[in-house]
């Protein structure tokens, strides 16, 4: 589902992000991507979602090799894909429902399926009653599982997460851990890049640990 | 017959697209009533000036009723000759009136106005011809009529030469001429500021959402979804800027309707002063709409392409 081959990214200022990553992520899998800061993760998590590209080496999402994507195809590519950040990203001037139903209004579904499925969104996300709210009046918990709801709503097949706990504290942190899960059981493939090494050791999935812009040989103490 | 349902879906979202952007002008009234009399005023003007200019060239069309024929009568024609052509003339139809005047009468005329008395007296012989005004009728004014007129005349054997006195009419309509490029070059410059007012407040409206646009792009949004409410907001300026133009216009004219009608009736003439104001109420928005679309058209199209998550 996720492969990358001797990828390597470096910037305009000549810094090396990447240095010859190579790894592969099954289709269905669910992975933590760790690492110090700066060991690359989140320009890793920006090459799957096309928002950079590799300088060299071959990026193959879902089949589809990024290397040389044409841009005005990006939209469509980027629907497949569920993004979740860790300052959320939500639209302040928006309700919760209109965020959520964001990506549909975007795809042009028709009115009353945006509503049964933004419905449903957040009924999983445990948020139903919270659709008429402005994203300010909710809680940190709260608002990043509006951008859960939001990234899972048009069900795509890879959920990427940048640090979805960083904010949050070790409860709250699990219970969002757990709603990834859910969403992984039902066969979308998840990686989720953090450094909350505590709560993923008790987590029975894979991690690819970044070191200096590789995969690095074991955990790194 | 019912529409596809994407049809119908994409209709609406348009609707909805069109109403958020008008609901975001409301939002936010004070900037956005200073954008849209900016756009009035710069529409006003040259619609006010057309709407003037117009109504001169409908005074000057009815001054082509007084449109008179100067005769000038073979100079060795008798009186009596030439009373009985006048008599002639005053049967034909297309004229309504006419006036004899003698060459002595021509003679007193042209020395009262010349002030060439001495000259005139060194003459043996009074050089002036007799003269008839013709007045066409009113319903033969068409040009082709008077044009027939003028060559049924000429070909009077009595007749030495006809004259149309029209010359300063012609001068007034190119006057007239002069002054609607004038109007036209001034409506095209406001127009184009026009543009590049909506251009601004659009390309400043972006960059107020440069986070919004990203997080759309991030979740799939093509270009043109995130264009739309934007050339729908330029669209709104632009109409919401033409009726203002219309009710500016109808205000100032109303202003000026009195001392105009006080300057007519010194003419003694009849005339109507016209404000066109169905023409104007259909066209103003209309040009304004239009305007702001290119306005926003211009800028969404540099700068959304430019805003890409990072």
């Amino acid at each position: 589902m996720i492969r990358f081959t001797d990828v390597y990214k470096r910037y305009p200022n000549r810094y090396e992000a990447l240095s010859g990553l190579s790894f592969h992520l099954e289709k269905g899998e669910m992975a933590f991507l760790t690492g110090h800061s700066g060991a690359g993760k989140s320009t890793l998590l920006k090459l799957i979602a096309l928002i950079e590209r590799s300088t060299h080496g071959q990026v193959l999402i879902n089949n589809q090799n990024l290397t040389r994507f044409p841009i005005r195809k990006i939209p469509y590519y980027r629907r497949q894909i569920g993004l979740v950040f860790q300052d959320h990203n939500l639209l302040h001037d928006r309700t919760v429902f209109d965020n959520v139903a964001l990506p549909l209004v975007i795809a042009g579904e028709n009115h009353r399926e945006i509503g049964r499925r933004v419905r449903a969104s957040l009924d999983k996300v445990g948020l139903l009653g919270k659709e008429r709210n402005l994203p300010i009046a909710l809680s940190g918990g709260e608002q990043q599982r509006v951008g859960i709801a939001r990234a899972v709503v048009n069900r795509p097949t890879i959920l990427l997460a940048d640090e979805p706990t960083g904010n949050l504290d070790p409860d709250l942190s699990r219970d969002i851990m757990e709603l990834f899960e859910q969403f992984n059981q039902v066969g979308t493939t998840v990686f989720i890049a953090t450094h909350d090494l505590d709560l993923i050791q008790t987590m029975p999935y894979r991690q690819v640990i970044l070191h200096q812009g590789r995969i690095a040989p074991q955990v790194p103490t | 017959m019912r529409l596809p349902t994407f049809v119908t879906n994409y209709l609406l979202r348009h609707l909805q697209t069109m109403l958020f952007s008008l609901g975001q002008l409301w939002r936010q009234p004070f900037a956005s009533l200073m954008t849209v009399t900016v756009i009035g005023i710069a529409l006003a003007l040259p619609a006010g000036l057309y709407v003037l200019l117009q109504n001169v060239n409908n005074i000057s069309d009815q001054w082509d009723n007084a449109s008179q024929i100067t005769l000038f009568l073979q100079q060795d024609l008798s009186q009596k000759q030439a009373k009985e052509l006048s008599k002639k003339l005053q049967k034909w139809p297309d004229i309504a009136q006419l006036d004899y005047q003698t060459a002595d009468q021509s003679l007193i005329e042209f020395r009262q106005l010349s002030g060439l008395g001495n000259l005139l007296d060194t003459l043996p012989d009074n050089p002036l011809p007799a003269i008839i005004i013709v007045y066409p009728a009113d319903e033969n004014l068409r040009p082709d009529a008077i044009g027939s007129l003028l060559a049924r005349l000429e070909e009077l054997p009595q007749v030495e030469q006809v004259q149309l006195d029209m010359e300063w009419l012609q001068r007034l309509r190119s006057i007239n001429k002069t002054i609607q490029r004038g109007i036209t070059i001034l409506g095209l410059l406001l127009s184009l500021s026009v543009l590049l007012v909506i251009g601004n407040t659009i390309r400043l409206a972006i960059l107020n959402r440069q986070s919004e646009i990203r997080v759309m792009k991030l979740v799939g949004a093509t270009d043109r979804f995130i264009r739309r409410p934007f050339l729908y907001t330029g669209f709104w300026y632009g109409i919401l800027g033409g009726l203002f133009a219309w009710f500016t216009l109808l205000f100032t004219l109303g202003l000026l309707t009195g001392p105009i009608h006080e300057l007519i009736g010194h003419y003694g003439s009849d005339f109507n002063l016209q404000w066109f104001t169905a023409y104007m109420l259909m066209t103003l928005p209309m040009i304004g709409a239009l305007l702001g679309i290119s306005g926003a058209w211009l800028a969404v199209g540099r700068h959304i392409h430019m805003i890409e998550p990072d």
